[in-house]
């Protein structure tokens, strides 16, 4: 009996070392099949292309898809470019007044009026369905609606309201094509800042607006000291994630203006697109975006060190 | 304003709390009404451009965006017809419509199947780089994939040079699109569900596992049923987002033949803009048709659970 039993725990201790010693080799065919495909997918569409613009940044590539590499060639072009400079402020202007007016302004005043102003919850629910209607709409459908509403034609809506009044037909997209892509991308990035304002304000505890009310403070008070200090942090996060979108961001633009007229809307995500695309430069688009590239790891970066991993998962979250 | 257990009026009603002074309450109302204002006239523009979209096109023309002249089924020919468009001439949308299932259809059984995988690895296992791969994970969401389209514009084209997989998978393709969109939306869908995977207790995994279930089979047999409601939802969110894409597909696809709807409407917004909006609203509407249905069937959970899988 003893023996079986010396036996037997000899037996399991071997059996134990050779357990250890091939933990890291089973465990990696344990898990391939789970991450595999992801880490694949991952590495082949975002690593990839992140060091691929980089190489590409430094060569001629044109339409023959042959790597001549150039050096700096693209870069210097890129800083005697008269362009550039124009593309670049119509970058800024675009992103800060979209970004400051609509994404963050207008989607707080509409998180506060549907949430905290009007008192009953299904019209605030009509309000922000409505406002998530253009968030939902295909972009090429979108686009078409903007050019209906803005035709230069009688045809246009705003024309249409400006005959009434007995005033000419304007060609809104030739005349003042900034303000338009920055209508239209308001309009839709309204609604991520709304939706994460209203989670942020919904969970503002009752009591606190109930003490304040009870000591008398009007709307408007309750607004200035309660809500707007509580809402600070999903205020600064929807900030800067709307900055990153905005900055690379350009379906709409594409599909209303393209850029024009003759580059006046166009902005620096679009450009490197256009260099590649239209001109079939990819060299030359590839260093464009690459300065792209640079700024969105960079607000990357300085958005994961500022705010921390978990602070980052719950933007709405309110610290009382 | 979130409801509490007593409201102001219910204690007014008591006279706990003295009704306020006529000034304020006339103040208060007016306040109201001018909340009431603003939030219509800022949403007017929307309302108005949808509500042009339906009545346009069953319209030949309109007045206002709302008022129809003349009521009529034609701009809705293509569906039955031939269609011309500058030089190019579609004999049905219906093969269209067909590449936008699929392709639809596509990103949502990849997006599904890797990241059910990958947030089941993310949720349980424990391995090196844990928290790296997580916090990259949602790094990457954050980082703009359109600012690579042309470096995944050469990866596509390098694929179409390899010789089995480079007709289907290359530049092109759907499947090709496929794959980039399906990447671009895994690293959020993936969080989700490792979310999905969090809220489930570890005593019924245990329980597979006792009974003698590698990984693979408790991931399939036990832990998957019940996550259910929860891979819907991650399917039918990537199956509108393939339906509504539109820049990989314009920049990675050129034979007409592999058009998908969103390029359809794009070429046709190209020839007939300004000209003839009934047919452009009526196709655009007919795209719409499945983002639509969506948007009325959801609405109210929608606004609960709001974007990036945080809840409201």
């Amino acid at each position: 009996m003893k023996d079986q039993a010396i036996a037997v725990k000899g037996l399991v201790r071997e059996e134990t070392r050779l357990f250890h010693l091939t933990k890291a080799f089973r465990d990696f065919f344990s898990y391939a099949p789970f991450l595999g495909p992801f880490l694949c997918l991952v590495v082949l569409f975002f690593f990839i292309p992140v060091i691929l613009t980089t190489g590409l940044a430094f060569t001629g590539m044109d339409s023959k898809l042959e790597w001549d590499f150039v050096g700096l060639q693209n870069f210097r072009k890129l800083l005697i470019d008269p362009l550039v400079p124009k593309i670049a402020k119509n970058t800024i202007i675009y992103v800060f007044f979209t970004c400051l007016f609509f994404n963050v302004g207008l989607g707080f005043i509409l998180a506060l009026l549907t949430t905290y102003y009007v008192k009953r919850e299904n019209v605030g629910l009509l309000f922000r369905s409505i406002w998530l209607l253009p968030r939902m709409t295909p972009s090429v459908v979108y686009g078409l609606l903007w050019l209906w509403f803005l035709d230069p034609s009688e045809g246009g809506m705003v024309n249409q309201v400006l005959q009434v009044f007995n005033q000419p037909t304007q060609s809104w997209l030739a005349r003042s094509p900034m303000a338009v892509i920055i209508l239209v991308n308001g309009f839709v990035g309204a609604s991520f800042g709304m939706v994460i304002f209203s989670a942020a304000i919904k969970a503002i505890p009752t009591d606190y607006i109930w003490a304040a009310r009870v000591d008398g403070a009007s709307d408007f008070d309750i607004v200035r000291r309660i809500i707007v200090p509580l809402l600070k942090w999903p205020i600064m996060f929807t900030t800067i994630w709307q900055t990153l979108s905005l900055l690379s961001s350009y379906e709409y633009i594409l599909i209303l203006t393209d850029g024009g007229p003759f580059y006046k809307s166009e902005v620096w995500a679009l450009h490197a697109y256009h260099r590649a695309f239209k001109v079939l430069s990819f060299g030359e688009g590839a260093s464009v975006a690459f300065v792209l590239v640079v700024v969105g790891v960079g607000v990357c970066l300085i958005m994961w060190k500022l705010f921390g991993f978990e602070r980052l998962m719950q933007p709405s979250k309110i610290e009382v | 304003m979130p409801s509490s257990a007593v409201s102001v009026e219910a204690l007014e009603k008591m006279r706990i709390v003295a009704k306020a002074p006529r000034g304020q309450r006339i103040r208060e109302a007016m306040v109201n009404a001018g909340v009431y204002i603003l939030l219509v006239a800022v949403s007017l523009p929307i309302v108005v451009m949808y509500t042009w979209l339906f009545i346009s096109s069953i319209s030949k023309r309109t007045l206002f965006g709302f008022i129809p002249r003349g009521l009529t089924w034609n701009n809705w020919r293509f569906l039955w017809g031939e269609i011309v468009i500058g030089a190019r001439a579609y004999t049905s949308i219906w093969p269209v419509t067909l590449n936008t299932f699929l392709f639809a259809g596509g990103v949502m059984v990849l997006v599904v199947v890797v990241s059910t995988l990958s947030g089941f690895a993310l949720s349980r296992f424990q391995f090196r780089g844990r928290s790296q791969l997580m916090q990259m994970t949602m790094l990457l969401h954050a980082f703009p994939g359109v600012t690579l389209l042309i470096a995944i514009f050469y990866i596509l084209y390098t694929i179409s040079k390899v010789p089995l997989i480079g007709p289907i998978f290359g530049l092109n393709s759907i499947w090709g699109v496929v794959l980039v969109k399906a990447a671009l939306e895994i690293p959020m869908s993936s969080w989700i569900v490792k979310g999905f995977f969090d809220d489930i207790p570890w005593d019924i995994e245990w329980a597979a596992y006792v009974d003698g279930c590698s990984r693979f089979q408790a991931w399939r047999k036990v832990i998957l049923p019940v996550v259910r409601p929860g891979i819907a939802a991650i399917a039918i969110f990537s199956f509108l987002a393939g339906w509504s894409e539109f820049l990989y597909l314009f920049t990675f696809i050129f034979d007409q033949k592999n058009y998908t709807l969103s390029l359809f409407v794009k070429q046709a917004i190209g020839d007939f803009k300004f000209v003839d909006y009934g047919l452009l609203t009526a196709s655009a509407l007919f795209y719409m048709i499945p983002p639509l249905l969506f948007f009325i069937f959801t609405q109210k959970a929608l606004l609960r659970v709001s974007f990036g899988g945080i809840k409201g």
